[in-house]
């Protein structure tokens, strides 16, 4: 059975559509990317699926439970860290996770058990009996990830979990996140619009781009996929021959002779590599040097979409816009 | 589906920033006692018709001035609910299994404690000044009355929460209600003596009934009967519940 299963799922505000016609899958404890620029549809999906916003049309199925007749099942299996912050900053870290467990009906005995060790999993033990209001961003953050975990959520959603958090906080989160799959099987959806975080912790990632998914595999099938490996040689001899040769081979995409160099574009260059020198040998050719690079997510995002995911995020123009779609999107 | 531990769970919550958020506390006292020492020292001497002369302006005037504590903090509760909206935290509530009129509940019952708290002070504040109290039954007769009081005045600060999502909207709208039914609710003075059509209004504010039934309780003056105050509070209470959690249930709350 999938932890989630989306079909179609649609949601518009007005004339606005900002999630349309959405459908995907995620297995038990896998990690799920949601990649895609601010204002992509990310978070509105999220709401969605954690019953907070109505979808407008499609359907969707969390934990086993359908999302249109059973919400109140779903809420108890799910656990959410919102992008924006969600603390009460009156209350010590202490209560705010108090209060969250008993929210989810927590007995008194494993409430205490199970506070004391989300506390330890973030490393706030010594911060519980202080005001949140004293908390910094990175505590917060992590506060907000302990309460997500304290009811062992069979399904959680992450929403942009590191966004503006230093690069130190950030790598530490990502190890929590990591664990937390791996220790208690949970599975995990996080939005996010870091191409290195999705690229870091995702089992699977979507890649949405105004409210569609363009785009859905593994991190390194994406990659390969979209535009397959990149190796250059530098070739000792008739560079014409090994082209030709090299250029017949079913996994070769393009070769571009450049003087002594010889670039290939080709998939799977861990397996193929072998066949390369077999091929020069047999002819006779030389290759003095070799050397790879791997696209990025961001070339895979950058071929998919036309633009880096920084550019629209940077230009000032797109910034008002993106305000005013976030405006639209409350 | 009411869930006893969701209610008792945001009572706790409303209950522990209450006791930690000392200013509030006088914050929320200060007008009404204000009220109390200026007008009610003040006309402490004027005699007014309708008004039997056993009674005089101040015991009159002390079961208003609670009606007007309980009006105005229970109002207001809505506010904690637009701080919630913009601080967050109302999503985490939201996105938790608890049924959406156990959220509403478990509102009200702490704002309406908070509310009676303020209006015991006001009480006890009133009884220095010369306030004769009843005996002890009558006072935690009339606790249920600021009970229902409250109940009704904070479902309309829940309904108008759920429907606005900033602190400026939200309390010139609050202001432009309260007012009009504290005054049009006879806290001050006897409503026989407003000219009828303004009488007239003043049988719709639920206030008017209220302060009556207070009255009734405490100083054993009253317009209406006790059991009709009663009945009057007692349904718009129900139905007010029933209109917020309709609206809760209705608003998204993101």
């Amino acid at each position: 059975m999938s932890a989630i299963i989306v079909k179609e799922l649609t949601k518009k505000f007005g004339e606005f559509t900002a999630v349309d016609s959405v459908s995907f899958s995620v297995e038990p404890g896998e990690l799920f990317g949601l990649l895609g620029p601010n204002g992509a549809g990310k978070t509105t999906i999220i709401n969605m699926l954690t019953t907070l916003l109505l979808p407008t049309s499609g359907e969707a199925e969390i934990a086993g439970y359908d999302l249109g007749r059973d919400p109140d099942s779903i809420r108890t299996n799910i656990g959410i860290i919102f992008q924006d912050p969600s603390l009460d900053i009156g209350l010590t870290g202490r209560e705010n996770l108090e209060f969250h467990a008993m929210m989810y009906n927590i007995s008194s005995n494993e409430r205490k058990k199970r506070i004391q060790e989300v506390f330890d999993v973030v490393g706030l033990t010594d911060k519980a009996e202080i005001l949140v209001e004293n908390y910094s961003g990175g505590m917060k953050r992590r506060l907000e990830i302990a309460r997500g975990l304290i009811h062992y959520p069979k399904v959680l959603f992450l929403d942009e979990p590191t966004l503006g958090l230093d690069a130190q906080t950030r790598r530490s989160i990502w190890e929590y996140i990591r664990n937390l799959n791996r220790n208690y099987g949970t599975c995990v959806i996080l939005t996010t619009h870091y191409m290195e975080e999705a690229d870091f912790l995702c089992d699977r990632i979507a890649i949405i781009d105004h409210g569609k998914i363009i785009a859905l595999d593994t991190p390194s099938g994406l990659k390969s996929r979209l535009l397959g490996d990149c190796v250059s040689l530098t070739i000792e001899g008739r560079i014409d021959l090994i082209a030709t040769a090299l250029g017949e081979k079913e996994w070769v995409r393009e070769v571009i002779p450049d003087g002594k160099t010889l670039d290939l574009i080709l998939s799977d260059y861990e397996k193929n590599i072998p066949e390369i020198f077999q091929t020069a040998s047999n002819l006779g050719v030389g290759i003095s040097s070799i050397n790879f690079s791997k696209p990025s997510l961001e070339d895979v995002f950058i071929r998919l979409t036309g633009s880096t995911i920084r550019e629209q995020e940077g230009s000032r123009k797109s910034v008002r816009q993106e305000r005013m779609r976030r405006r639209m999107l409350r | 589906m009411i869930q006893a531990r969701v209610i008792y769970v945001l009572w706790r919550r409303e209950m522990i920033k209450y006791f930690r958020v000392r200013s509030r506390i006088a914050g929320a006292i200060g007008m009404p006692a204000f009220m109390l020492i200026f007008q009610g020292m003040g006309f402490r001497k004027v005699e007014f018709p309708g008004l039997p002369a056993s009674i005089g302006y101040f015991q009159y005037l002390v079961p208003g001035i609670i009606g007007m504590t309980l009006l105005f903090t229970a109002a207001y509760a809505g506010m904690s609910v637009i701080m919630d909206k913009q601080f967050g935290f109302l999503k985490e509530v939201m996105v938790t299994p608890a049924s959406r009129i156990s959220i509403v509940l478990g509102m009200i019952s702490g704002s309406a404690t908070t509310s009676i708290i303020q209006a015991l002070i006001i009480m006890l504040m009133s009884v220095l000044l010369g306030f004769r109290l009843p005996l002890i039954h009558a006072v935690l007769f009339s606790i249920v009355i600021m009970a229902l009081i409250s109940m009704i005045f904070i479902n309309i600060g829940l309904i108008l929460s759920s429907l606005l999502k900033d602190f400026h909207g939200f309390s010139t709208v609050i202001n432009f209600i309260a007012f009009p039914l504290f005054l049009l609710s006879g806290a001050l003075f006897p409503v026989s003596n407003l000219p009828a059509p303004i009488r007239i209004l003043s049988y719709f504010d639920p206030l008017t009934y209220g302060v009556d039934a207070l009255r009734g309780i405490l100083i054993g003056h009253c317009e209406f009967s006790i059991v009709m105050n009663i009945s009057i509070l007692l349904t718009l209470s129900v139905l007010m519940v029933c209109a917020s959690s309709y609206f809760f249930r209705k608003a998204e709350m993101i």
